[in-house]
């Protein structure tokens, strides 16, 4: 005779697994939308471009982090989704529709370059949308009857029906429900089979065809899903700065995209987040720093793109599961305390995996 | 017809024929065993059938449909499911994540109503945890439901592995060498599991082995193998008895039957 014993997998699919880990969302996401109240100008006008660049990194996190497939051509879906924003704004269509079709454009030219990812792996692929970036950057400057190339274009601040996005609290706060959708679908995605695919082929490409995933599908999937998000972070880059050129989006940008989630931690969302704060923070990081330092050689010039090099190397050096990484074994020394062991991250592996074979 | 049906295969990697002319028919329901000595050519059988590797010719049949020509992921998507010699987990993810991704050629959800989670997929989220809470406890797999992969014992990611083919509900199940690596006791449980998977479940076994003592229990037909030409096949005694058998096994180098 055999028991069946009933459980209740209601449980296991819910975003939050605990009651607790809700509210401590909850009061993030509070925090957040009170921020504006206690911070000044300049202050918000950063976690704009953090949330702005989260929406980008959780993208690329999707591709890289959760599918194993490195991108060195992030800039480029950027960069169409700024141009497709702002020139469907410059000829009267309205935001909530340029922001969408800026998202959608980005993420039919990822499905493209999915295909080589079909054929390349590890490095090779990483030139290989190297290559797709410096393509597009040199369409951007040439297609100038539409992109007004090194010149430029003015993009208008956004406006949905009446409420105009122009104050930089207002501008912090259409990003931060954008971040917020982004995420929400990410997770979304993630518990669900096409999620899981990606993470099946980010560990086994072998066992993943075994289960009967399609590599032609779901690489094309990841491509097109991160394309799509890094889009629309490039249409709210575009309307957020209210002026685009082809300069803004270049190989260095696709690079620290990469140093971002790599920063943050590959393999979580929470990782793309933290990694985009850190690097947008890393700048005033290195001001503070200064004050530490000996005046002849804070007053050095070229010294800030060295220590900006030089934090990310200790960073990958010495927290390879990134800040995310760090934040977990923090609050589980606390979760512990006092009988936390040194050993019990020993086995955690980066998930970044440069070549197979 | 048969149910499954190797037609004269034959690949050669650079010189070397790894497979020469090789033809054999499972039944369904059955256990059907390939040995062979190290290299014979038993793994790239099983490559061969998931389409990692091209046949230079021959061809399978599975339930009266050609499959030597379709793309690697319809071979699983037709009912086919394997495990693999040198494990092959999704390691940086939990017990329980692999046995659902076994569950992936059933999705019915597109990723528009995945990116809402919607009442549907929502679901279909309970409906592939149940299923796979069913192999969890057929397998024993309690305890491990929520651990990473990674850390496991081997012979725990092998029944993970065996618990992510059996969550795909194939109709034809490929193992190859599940007992490498188990202890005594590891391979009882496994015979057991065997006989259910094909008893109570219906699922019929194509199975690649090296302990022999497994391979007579619970096999109803059996092929020797030796350099990718077939030695002989049939019944389990007759095969292992075969005096071409035990010479391929203990002659020339004196090649460990376990090895
Ligand atoms: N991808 C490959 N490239 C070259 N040779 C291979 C490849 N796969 C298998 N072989 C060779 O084919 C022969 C059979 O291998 P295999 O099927 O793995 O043997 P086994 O019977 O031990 O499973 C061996 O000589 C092996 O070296
Ligand atoms: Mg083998």
């Amino acid at each position: 005779m055999r028991f069946i014993m009933k459980r209740d997998y209601y449980q296991d699919i819910r975003l939050f697994k605990y009651r607790s880990t809700f509210f401590w969302y909850l009061a993030l996401v509070i925090g957040c939308f009170l921020a504006p109240t206690v911070l000044d100008d300049y202050f918000i006008s950063q976690l704009t471009f953090i949330c702005m660049y989260s929406v980008a990194t959780v993208g690329l996190m999707l591709l890289t982090g959760y599918t194993g497939q490195v991108s060195m051509g992030h800039a480029a879906f950027f960069g169409i989704g700024a141009f497709t924003s702002a020139i469907l704004s410059s000829k009267g269509v309205p935001f909530v529709l340029a922001l969408p079709a800026a998202g959608l454009l980005a993420g039919v030219v990822g499905i493209f370059i999915g295909l080589p990812a079909l054929r390349l792996s590890g490095l090779y692929l990483a030139i290989a949308t190297m290559g797709f970036g410096f393509i597009v950057e040199e369409i951007l400057v040439r297609w100038e009857s539409l992109t007004h190339g090194n010149m430029g274009m003015m993009v208008d601040p956004p406006s949905i029906g009446p409420l105009l996005f122009e104050s930089e609290t207002s501008y912090y706060y259409l990003t931060l429900v954008i971040l917020t959708l982004t995420i929400l679908a990410a997770r979304n995605i993630l518990r669900s089979p096409t999620g899981r695919a990606m993470i099946a082929i980010r560990d086994s490409e072998v066992a993943a065809q075994a289960m009967g995933i399609s590599m032609a599908k779901y690489k094309t999937t990841a491509f097109a899903i991160s394309a799509f998000f890094t889009g629309v972070a490039g249409s709210l880059y575009a309307h957020k700065l209210t002026f685009i050129n082809p300069e803004s989006f270049t190989i260095f940008v696709s690079i620290e995209f990469l140093a971002m989630i790599i920063v943050g931690g590959l393999g979580s969302i929470h990782g793309a987040v933290f990694g985009a704060a850190f690097i947008i923070f890393l700048p005033q990081l290195i001001i503070m720093t200064k004050d530490y330092m000996p005046k002849y050689l804070a007053d050095q010039t070229g010294l800030d793109p060295v220590l900006y090099g030089l934090m990310i190397i200790l960073f990958i050096l010495f927290e390879p599961l990134g800040i995310y990484g760090r934040w977990r074994k923090t609050r589980f020394y606390f979760e512990m305390f006092p009988l936390y062991k040194k050993d019990t991250f020993r086995r955690e592996k980066k998930y970044f995996k440069a070549e197979r074979h | 017809m048969s149910f499954f049906e190797a037609q004269q295969i034959s690949i050669s990697f650079g010189g070397l024929m790894a497979l020469n002319g090789v033809s054999f028919e499972v039944n369904k329901g059955e256990v059907f065993s390939i040995i062979g000595p190290n290299g014979a050519g038993k793994t790239t059988i099983f490559n061969c059938i998931n389409r990692y590797y091209d046949l230079d010719e021959g061809s399978f049949i599975f339930k009266d449909k050609d499959i030597s020509k379709v793309r690697p992921h319809v071979v699983a998507d037709l009912g086919i499911s394997r495990t693999f010699q040198n494990i092959e987990l999704f390691k940086n993810t939990t017990a329980i994540d692999n046995l659902l991704l076994g569950r992936h050629r059933h999705r019915r959800s597109n990723l528009f109503t995945e990116a809402l989670f919607s009442p549907f997929v929502q679901r279909q989220e309970i409906d592939s945890r149940e299923k796979a809470e069913e192999v969890i406890d057929f397998l024993d797999l309690q305890a491990y439901r929520d651990q990473m992969v990674a850390g496991l014992p081997f012979g725990v990611q092998k029944t993970v592995e065996l618990g992510r083919a059996l969550a795909m509900e194939p109709e034809l199940l490929l193992l190859d060498e599940p007992s490498s690596g188990m202890n005594m006791e590891e391979i009882e449980d496994l015979a057991f599991w065997i006989t259910d998977i094909k008893e109570e479940l219906g699922i019929t076994i194509l199975m690649v082995e090296h302990n022999m003592r497994l391979v007579k229990e619970i096999s109803d037909r059996v092929l020797a193998l030796n350099f990718g030409v077939v030695l002989t096949q049939g019944d389990p005694k007759g095969v292992l008895g075969h005096p071409e058998v035990m010479q391929a096994y203990l002659g020339d180098e004196g090649v460990s039957i376990t090895g």
